[in-house]
């Protein structure tokens, strides 16, 4: 158990520093969508039939494709945080843009199958399964905006030039998010569209 | 150890209210919560008195019934979410996390300015949902919650911005922790108030999300319908009580750890001697943290669940005691044989040990499955949970308080004065709460306007004890007034402690430390000749 070095201006622990607040941040992200899946637990394993058939109403196409549309954009994150290492900030800066691109794909998708859903007359209230849906697709549509946001922020500043091969925290730490926010979704999927 | 004469610049030296909002200095922020917060405590404490003043007499006689149930949900409220979470560790913590560890600021200090304005939006928005205020208590249980026509939803969305503020300033204290210490602050040489603030946090960060989308999900069953906790849309209402006791059970650890790592700076100051068991104290922190996640269960024996649940709830209940227990022996340890001297934080600190022994001591009568039953919603609960929140951790605030006075603003308080507010509280509170002990046994249930006339001398007493009890704070606020405008100037070190925040100037500089220092020794090593640290 040692001490940290001395000099709290040095960038190298800033970039720890940062880094260690993006994971706790996570953690209780996590929490955040525990709840609700601990919510989803219970219902499941009380009601399977009523989950059994109501998912069968879900557009699995939509669903899939929104899952190559986010896959894909952490790839895009991958991407803008090794060109930024490199110290390429105009080739970030194109990877970002198009992840947050592909972020509002994924949003309009989204709206497709909402408005589908309302279309059916389900909604929110009208069963514990679609409770669960909405509730649980519409947090992870609110952290998709969110990420969206935080990107964009980054591109700005990174037009500003303010990052370099030497100095791109907030790149790595929005990156970081970006790919939470698409666990996340990969976690929806099987447990929302593909429970038969 | 020579005592500094502050020729920087005092962090209070700026003015102008900008200085105040976009301050960046975790000081300013500490001292911004902690004026909020007694701010609450205050407003909290007079619906306190409101629900006195009505249980002197059996009959509703003051306010109505659902007047009653205003008060009693707004004091909850007020005194739970805008006082005790906050106070000690985004008032005072804030303010001496760094010091403590010998660093010139929090890792995040624009987070933690935005985290005080997350926390005032919060608060506005609580007390604009004061038009149609609530009446379904601080549990906000369903499905009641989910029908009232009070501002369920306002309130809610207001609480959700306060448990974001405290994730925020928990955060920010993990990683302050873990990379601004100074070098040679190793974790063992660390002071308990930063043990304590560490568990503290990170319960913090981990169950505050689970209360904050559990308010979500209230928010969605009144506005779409949403139906997880309606059983008539195949909900369950049990389930709230789940996600809410998952949150406000170990969030009563963090309203005491912090504390208890007060009184852990506090008894060896003026005791004169090494704190006994540093390693216990600090472990049983993290102990309490973690067993805090597994009792939430036994605040719901009576709600249906398993018997099997239950009694395994029960169970775990019982091993939170004994963390808890190991820190208080090792604080007598502390004071046995040490040349103790009464002065107000020690008198705070002491009366703190005193109180929250009795305050767990009947912990277990209610953990354990057949009294609880029994007691359950009793007067009981209410003496044993006042003993433990206001025996403990507003006892620990308050010897956190005179404590660090001198330091946050370096003027020393009228020592005479503070006793006598002591005294008084002391008196006070005992009177007002060990009545309900009583009465609870006697079977008088809590949350009621009206109750049998046989309890009518119980509340007379109680009633009294609390008109008591109010004086002395009274008392306690007018002397941080008088020792704010005209206290004499503190010494850098009024008390001969070792920890760090002492060996900086009254009122510390902005930047805490002109030179970061080097810490060679923990900060117990009373006793001895010299003061080893820094």
């Amino acid at each position: 158990m040692s001490a940290p070095t001395p000099g709290h201006g040095d960038p190298r622990v800033a970039f720890e520093t940062a880094k260690l607040g993006l994971w706790t941040f996570l953690a209780t992200e996590v929490l955040l969508f525990g709840a609700l899946f601990a919510a989803y637990t219970v219902f499941r394993v009380k009601y399977p039939a009523l989950f059994q058939s109501e998912h069968l109403k879900l557009n699995r196409v939509l669903g899939t494709l929104n899952t190559f549309v986010l896959i894909t954009s952490s790839l895009a994150v991958v991407l803008g945080v090794d060109a930024i290492r490199r110290g390429k900030a105009r080739l970030l800066e194109k990877y970002y843009a198009a992840t947050v691109l592909l972020g509002a794909v994924f949003l309009c998708v989204k709206y497709v199958e909402w408005t589908g859903e309302f279309h059916h007359g389900r909604y929110p209230g009208t069963n514990i399964f679609f409770s669960l849906y909405f509730m649980m697709t519409g947090l992870h549509g609110i952290h998709v905006i969110l990420g969206m946001g935080a990107l964009t922020y980054v591109v700005i500043l990174s037009r500003r030039g303010r990052f370099s091969g030497t100095y791109h925290t907030p790149v790595e730490v929005v990156g970081l998010y970006w790919h939470f926010v698409d666990l996340v979704w990969i976690y929806l999927l099987p447990l929302l569209y593909l429970i038969g | 150890m020579a005592e500094e004469s502050g020729n920087g610049r005092g962090y209070l030296a700026e003015r102008g209210w900008r200085s105040w909002a976009f301050t960046l200095d975790h000081k300013r922020v500490g001292a911004m919560y902690l004026w909020t917060t007694i701010f609450f405590f205050l407003v909290g404490g007079v619906f306190a008195l409101l629900l006195r003043l009505e249980l002197l007499s059996p009959q509703a006689r003051y306010f109505s019934n659902h007047t009653y149930n205003v008060f009693f949900t707004l004091h909850g409220s007020m005194m739970i979410f805008l006082f005790i979470i906050p106070a000690i560790p985004s008032g005072l913590g804030n303010f001496f996390i760094p010091l403590h560890i010998g660093a010139r600021d929090v890792a995040f200090p624009r987070l933690n300015i935005a985290s005080y304005w997350v926390f005032a939006a919060g608060f506005l928005v609580i007390i604009g949902s004061l038009v149609a205020p609530m009446d379904t208590g601080w549990t906000f249980y369903t499905p009641y919650s989910a029908k009232s026509t009070s501002a369920v939803t306002t309130l809610s969305f207001g609480l959700f911005l306060i448990g974001m503020s405290s994730i925020l300033t928990g955060l920010n204290f993990i990683v302050t922790i873990h990379k601004m210490r100074a070098p040679g602050m190793t974790w063992h040489r660390l002071p308990l108030f930063i043990w304590g603030m560490y568990a503290t946090s990170i319960i913090q960060v981990i169950a505050t999300p689970v209360i904050g989308v559990t308010f979500l999900l209230l928010v969605a069953e009144r506005v779409f319908g949403v139906g997880f906790f309606d059983p008539s849309k195949g909900g369950d209402p049990v389930l709230f009580q789940h996600f809410f006791w998952f949150y406000s059970h170990p969030v009563v650890y963090v309203m005491i750890l912090p504390a208890m790592g007060i009184i852990s700076e506090v008894i060896p100051v003026f005791s004169r001697k090494p704190i006994f068991g540093y390693n216990a104290i600090a472990y049983s922190s993290l102990a309490i943290a973690f067993l805090g996640f597994l009792v939430w269960g036994h605040h719901m024996f009576t709600s249906g669940m398993s018997p099997l649940a239950n009694a395994i709830f029960s169970f775990l209940t019982f091993f939170v005691a004994v963390p808890t227990a190991v820190k208080v022996f090792n604080w007598i340890a502390t004071l046995y044989k040490g040349s103790i001297t009464f002065e107000s934080p020690m008198l705070y600190a002491l009366t703190f040990i005193f109180l929250f022994i009795v305050g767990g001591l009947t912990g277990p009568f209610l953990g354990a499955l057949a009294t609880n039953v029994q007691l359950h919603d009793t007067y009981f609960v209410v003496a044993h949970f006042h003993y433990t929140m206001m025996g403990g951790t507003v006892m620990g605030f308050f010897a956190g308080l005179h404590y660090w006075f001198p330091k946050m603003t370096g003027k020393m308080l009228n020592e005479k004065v503070a006793r006598a507010a002591w005294a008084l509280i002391f008196v006070g509170f005992n009177v007002t709460f060990f009545t309900m002990f009583i009465v609870g046994v006697r079977g008088m249930p809590r949350r009621y306007a009206e109750y049998l006339p046989k309890y009518q001398v119980e509340n007379v007493i109680s009633t009294i004890g609390a008109a008591v009890l109010a004086l002395g704070i009274l008392v306690m606020c007018w002397n941080f007034l008088q020792g704010l405008r005209k206290g004499p100037p503190a010494p850098g070190n009024p008390w001969r402690a070792l920890s760090l925040e002492w060996q900086t100037p009254s009122p510390p500089d902005t930047e805490n430390f002109r030179e970061i220092p080097v810490v060679t020794d923990w900060p117990y090593s009373y006793g001895k000749p010299e003061g080893p640290v820094a």
